[in-house]
């Protein structure tokens, strides 16, 4: 049988409640509060093997498993709808087509970690996404799955959405919760991890849009149910984002594992205007590039570590032949210079410095020792940041160089491309 | 506090940002929802409504000047009644982007940064706006216009004319 999205469901309409319900919304709720314990429940979603979906990968039942029993303080839980990794678009399309399925999910992760104060972090130009939960918050309210004593289990829960200010750091879950406290987004020092000490001090978790959608699936199906998809290690489906030079760019929701070719020639339509495949960055923008020839790899966290890459946010950017590398990554380390919040030293002054040096060689002032002026910086920023977005920066830059060296060269020597561009806005 | 003639908050600010008092564990939360509301207001973020806000919380107005500071979303002076946003970022650039905004350069005959003489239009790039999958985008006040292209933006523009 193929394989029948659960997240992205082909459903019409279904950000309303009556379709959401007829379609068997909040019966996992009602299952997760009648048959089973946070504790229970917790070892089912750790069973499931289910990881993180917004780039880090980790387990979610375990990290549920690390808030400390009986601290005595509040515990909250974090959905992070921060979604700004460039080339990822999925939790916008979940958030706006199926807001229910993102309410019940953080619902029922709620529950399970005993969390009365759930937050949404959602990016601030987000606007109607942030309407669209806000709607969906008021009718799970009015229909008893939200408040006081939910369907009657005595279990008590208020969602509150909260807009960001337009800052790709808080994203980063110590930023995220540093942001929610009403302060500028700087990222904290680990530890004390969050499920221990984060948000306001108390015991937090924060997970991803697209990681708490798969919840109530988990819950109506079971573990061995989600096990049966995807890869042994990376169970499960995930949302690929494909974006760039493909015939249909857009969201497609496919089993862990199927490979790069097979989402880029059968589900996105190929390579656009009959051009050829240059390369790929498969999981967002922060992990590195694939050449064309690296196609086969299979889409899964183990996968495409061993290929030298990131299964990362799964945001796939199709690059085709007729595109100049080295304005490509200029573009991508001007994004990281400008969101870097400045608090480390190596990221701060690394991602300046990386965004002029591309700059001049995009604009013919390049010098032949700059590649590996580039190289250097990569090295002195990687490993020495409290957060992930200077590793962030490192890896689009230093595979750009390594796999397409010729094209800085002919850049530096001849102060122009070596690809011959086209125009694409029509 | 009640709105007197001086209030530069509208009734209707005031209204939202009372209602937030309560909502968080720890009252300086309400710093970037209070920016959000003042930022609906005014479509920049206004300094003395700002320091009127920061007073009805409770909270130092310098949280609040801290957090406009560092987050980009909010213009900190008054802008064209619409804020073009143009993304720049990879995916949209690899849909021809650049050209986009050459183009909205030359229909409203302004520079990025500027607003057209009848305070319609500013225009602005920004970074990726998490709509990769519709490039090249570009965001209206707080609407998102996807898969654009030259006869679309003409279309936007008039259309936005004739609302003004």
């Amino acid at each position: 049988m193929s394989f029948q999205p659960f997240l992205l469901r082909p459903i019409e309409d279904d950000d309303r409640l009556d379709v959401y319900l007829k379609h068997g919304g909040y019966a996992a709720l009602r299952k997760a509060l009648k048959q089973f314990t946070p504790e229970s429940l917790t070892e089912e979603v750790i069973n499931s093997g289910l990881r993180g979906r917004g780039g880090a990968g980790f387990p979610t039942g375990r990290k549920w498993s690390f808030i400390p029993k009986n601290s005595g303080k509040p515990v909250y839980l974090c959905v992070n709808a921060d979604e700004s990794e460039p080339g990822t678009f999925k939790d916008r399309e979940l958030m706006l087509k199926h807001p229910h399925l993102v309410i019940e999910g953080t619902i029922i992760s709620a529950y399970a970690i005993k969390c009365n104060h759930a937050f949404i972090y959602i990016r601030g130009e987000f606007a109607e996404e942030a309407r669209r939960l806000q709607k969906a918050i008021a009718e799970a309210q009015a229909h008893g799955f939200l408040g006081n004593d939910i369907l009657g289990s005595g279990f008590n829960l208020k969602i509150t959405i909260y807009r960001g200010g337009g800052a790709y750091i808080c994203g980063e879950e110590t930023s995220l919760m540093t942001s929610l406290e009403g302060g500028p987004g700087y990222p904290r020092v680990k530890p004390p991890f969050p499920a221990v000490s984060g948000l306001y001090g108390c015991p937090t978790i924060i997970n991803n849009v697209e990681t708490l959608s798969n919840i109530p699936a988990i819950v109506n199906n079971g573990s061995e149910w989600f096990k049966s998809i995807g890869t042994p290690r990376s169970p499960g489906s995930k949302i690929f984002c494909v974006s760039g030079h493909v015939v249909r760019p857009g969201n497609y929701e496919l089993p862990m594992g199927i490979t790069l070719r097979e989402l880029l020639y059968e589900h996105a339509g190929g390579i656009s205007n009959d051009r050829n495949l240059k390369a790929v960055i498969p999981g967002g923008s922060s992990v590195p590039i694939l050449t064309a020839d690296k196609i086969d790899v299979h889409m899964d966290f183990e996968s495409l570590a061993e290929a030298g890459s990131m299964l990362g946010s799964a945001g796939v950017i199709v690059i085709d032949d007729a595109t100049c590398i080295v304005r490509a990554a200029y573009i991508i380390s001007r994004f990281y210079q400008h969101e870097s919040c400045g608090q480390c030293t190596p990221c701060r002054q690394g991602t300046l410095w990386m965004d002029r040096i591309l700059h001049r060689i995009e604009h013919g002032r390049g010098r032949p020792e700059d590649l590996d002026l580039l190289l250097d910086i990569c090295d002195n920023i990687e490993g020495n940041t409290i957060c992930p977005l200077g590793d962030a920066a490192v890896p689009s830059v230093r595979t750009s160089i390594k796999l397409f060296r010729d094209e800085y060269e002919y850049h530096i020597k001849h102060k122009k491309c070596l690809v011959e561009t086209v125009a694409r806005f029509s | 506090m009640e709105k007197t003639e001086f209030s530069k908050l509208s009734a209707d600010s005031i209204e939202k940002i009372k209602a937030l008092l309560d909502v968080f564990p720890q009252r300086r939360s309400v710093v970037l929802p209070v920016l959000h509301i003042v930022y609906e207001q005014f479509g920049y973020l206004d300094k003395e409504a700002i320091a009127e806000a920061a007073r009805i919380c409770d909270v130092a107005k310098v949280h609040f000047e801290e957090a406009a500071d560092f987050y980009t979303m909010f213009p900190l002076k008054p802008v064209g009644k619409y804020l073009i946003q143009v993304c720049r970022n990879i995916s949209c650039s690899l849909l021809g982007s650049e050209e986009l905004v050459d183009y909205l350069k030359s229909k409203l005959g302004i520079d990025v940064g500027e607003t057209t003489p009848d305070g319609l239009f500013t225009l602005v790039v920004v970074e990726c706006l998490g709509s990769c999958g519709t490039a090249p985008v570009a965001q209206i006040n707080d609407k998102y216009y996807e898969n654009l292209t030259r006869a679309k933006v003409d279309s936007i523009l008039s259309e936005l004319r004739e609302k003004a």
